[in-house]
């Protein structure tokens, strides 16, 4: 019987179809009972040019998931640590000690401290992913800008739209190999 | 142009800018350096067979500093009830993890030397030890194996004094840290605390002379590779550049210049130079800048690469 491959989550963002409504961020913080104050997804609207040659490009962010991630490197304890069967990153509060590191490592400041004292972000909501669902901020996008796969699949959507169209990552040149992916 | 707005993201300590580590981590680097750095000069005094009373009477101090200084970083934890996994795991790739191990082993190390140089630095409690059957193996033991517990303290004090500066360059994320250089200036700085303190508290002008003149050389070569890292970061890539602003002109710019460099290293060596010729002012002054400036110094270092990142925003 050949060996379970490996699969290698990834989301990819249409900045193109991307309105900015933040429901991405409402949907995340009731589907994780993120407390109030703290948030695992953010949206950022990049305007840029002159009046009136403006290009605006709504870009909906979090835990890019990195291949090299830095953050599991930095954590003296192995609290965060990358899921054996996905490249989803993932915090064990059990062995989280708050020291911070791994904060100061992400260079996407995707990571926050818990009010119990832990660090938390976000973990591409994995108990859906488990069920076989979406993340919850990809289920109730409006505009369905949103999408989520397995790269390691050819014929998966995400693979499919990475192929034909033209996309990028954020800050690529820190080296951790993002596997959030922007269609441009 | 450019501009961006960024929606739903004000987590505290993260946004808008890293201020994730505040007080406790600059002391508990300055005071790590410090015993670094009295960790090496009594191993060198033993290894150069010098009559240093001084250097090998403040090993005692070892303990309570490393104590002092591990107590704040454990204020600095968020999730306090979990310390001890630090302890329940070796993750090489993180500085943090390495950092840990070597302050446990830092404990032992100290603790040789105290035993096999105290018939010199504290003869009095030498004798209530060896009236003791414990003290009297202890210290037998270590004033036989002198040179190689020695040798172990100066490991164990590079070891520590490295890890100090290593452990924030090793942040690729904050272009201000993410210079390799920073270890050795941070072991540099722990050597000249170190002088400093032995050269304040010594009651033998030889000695202070001694210890005043390492401390000149010391402070030189910590000038020498802050400028050294400056040339790195200003003929870096841009990230880098940037990082460097925030003291040619940005936010840092009088912090760094005034306390750090000219209280805190230029200011002290002039009075240690003067001093060295024969002119007397109080003797804190120059041992108290130097001390003091060590400390700022952590608190600008930990300040100006959290300030600084990839991503603006």
């Amino acid at each position: 019987m050949a060996a379970k491959q490996k699969k290698r989550y990834v989301m990819v963002i249409d900045t193109l179809l991307c309105i900015g409504c933040g429901d991405c961020v409402v949907a995340c913080k009731m589907e994780n009972e993120v407390p109030d104050g703290l948030s695992r997804d953010w949206v950022v609207e990049e305007v840029q040019g002159e009046f009136p040659n403006l290009h605006v490009e709504y870009r909906s962010e979090r835990c890019n998931h990195c291949s090299n991630p830095p953050c599991v490197y930095a954590c003296p304890t192995g609290a965060s640590f990358i899921d054996e069967d996905s490249n989803i990153t993932l915090v064990d509060p059990e062995l989280c000690t708050g020291c911070k590191s791994c904060v100061a490592a992400c260079p996407y400041d995707a990571r926050f401290i818990m009010p119990e004292g832990y660090v938390s972000k976000c973990t591409f909501c994995m108990h859906r992913v488990n069920d076989g669902e979406d993340p919850a901020c990809v289920s109730v996008c409006p505009t369905h800008c949103m999408y989520f796969g397995d790269l390691n699949d050819p014929e998966s959507e995400v693979s499919q739209l990475l192929k034909q169209r033209q996309h990028k990552t954020i800050a690529p040149e820190t080296g951790t190999d993002p596997n959030i992916f922007y269609l441009t | 142009m450019e501009e961006q707005i960024i929606t739903g993201k004000l987590n505290p300590h993260i946004d808008p800018v890293l201020a994730v580590w505040e007080w406790q981590i600059p002391v508990y680097l300055f005071l790590g350096g410090l015993t670094a750095g009295l960790l090496i000069l009594g191993a060198i005094s033993v290894l150069r067979r010098e009559s240093s009373p001084t250097v090998l009477k403040l090993q005692v101090a070892v303990p309570v500093i490393l104590a002092v200084g591990m107590f704040a970083l454990f204020l600095d934890l968020a999730y306090k009830v979990h310390v001890f996994r630090f302890y329940t795991a070796f993750e090489p790739t993180a500085p943090m993890s390495w950092g840990s191990w070597i302050l446990l082993l830092v404990v032992p190390a100290n603790l040789l030397l105290i035993a096999g140089t105290m018939h010199q630095a504290w003869p009095r409690a030498y004798d209530w030890v060896q009236g003791r059957n414990w003290g009297e193996r202890l210290t037998a033991f270590a004033e036989r194996r002198l040179r190689p517990v020695a040798w172990g303290g100066i490991v164990m004090g590079v070891a520590l004094g490295i890890y100090t500066g290593i452990l924030l360059s090793a942040y690729g994320a904050r272009p201000f840290w993410n210079t390799s250089i920073l270890g050795p200036i941070f072991l540099v700085s722990g050597l000249s605390s170190a002088a400093a303190l032995t050269q304040w508290v010594s009651r033998s002008e030889r000695e202070q002379a001694r210890y005043t003149r390492l401390d000149v050389g010391l402070i030189l070569v910590e000038v020498a590779l802050l400028g050294l890292m400056l040339i790195g970061m200003v003929s870096g890539p841009l990230q880098q550049q940037r990082a460097a602003d925030l003291v040619l002109g940005g936010e840092l710019t009088v912090f760094f210049w005034v306390f750090v460099v000219m209280l805190g290293l230029l200011l002290p060596v002039f009075l240690e130079v003067i001093h060295l010729r024969g002119k007397h002012f109080p003797r804190f002054l120059a041992p108290a800048f130097i001390l003091a400036g060590g400390l700022i110094f952590r608190f600008f270092i930990v300040e100006a690469g959290q300030l600084t990142t990839w991503i603006p925003y």
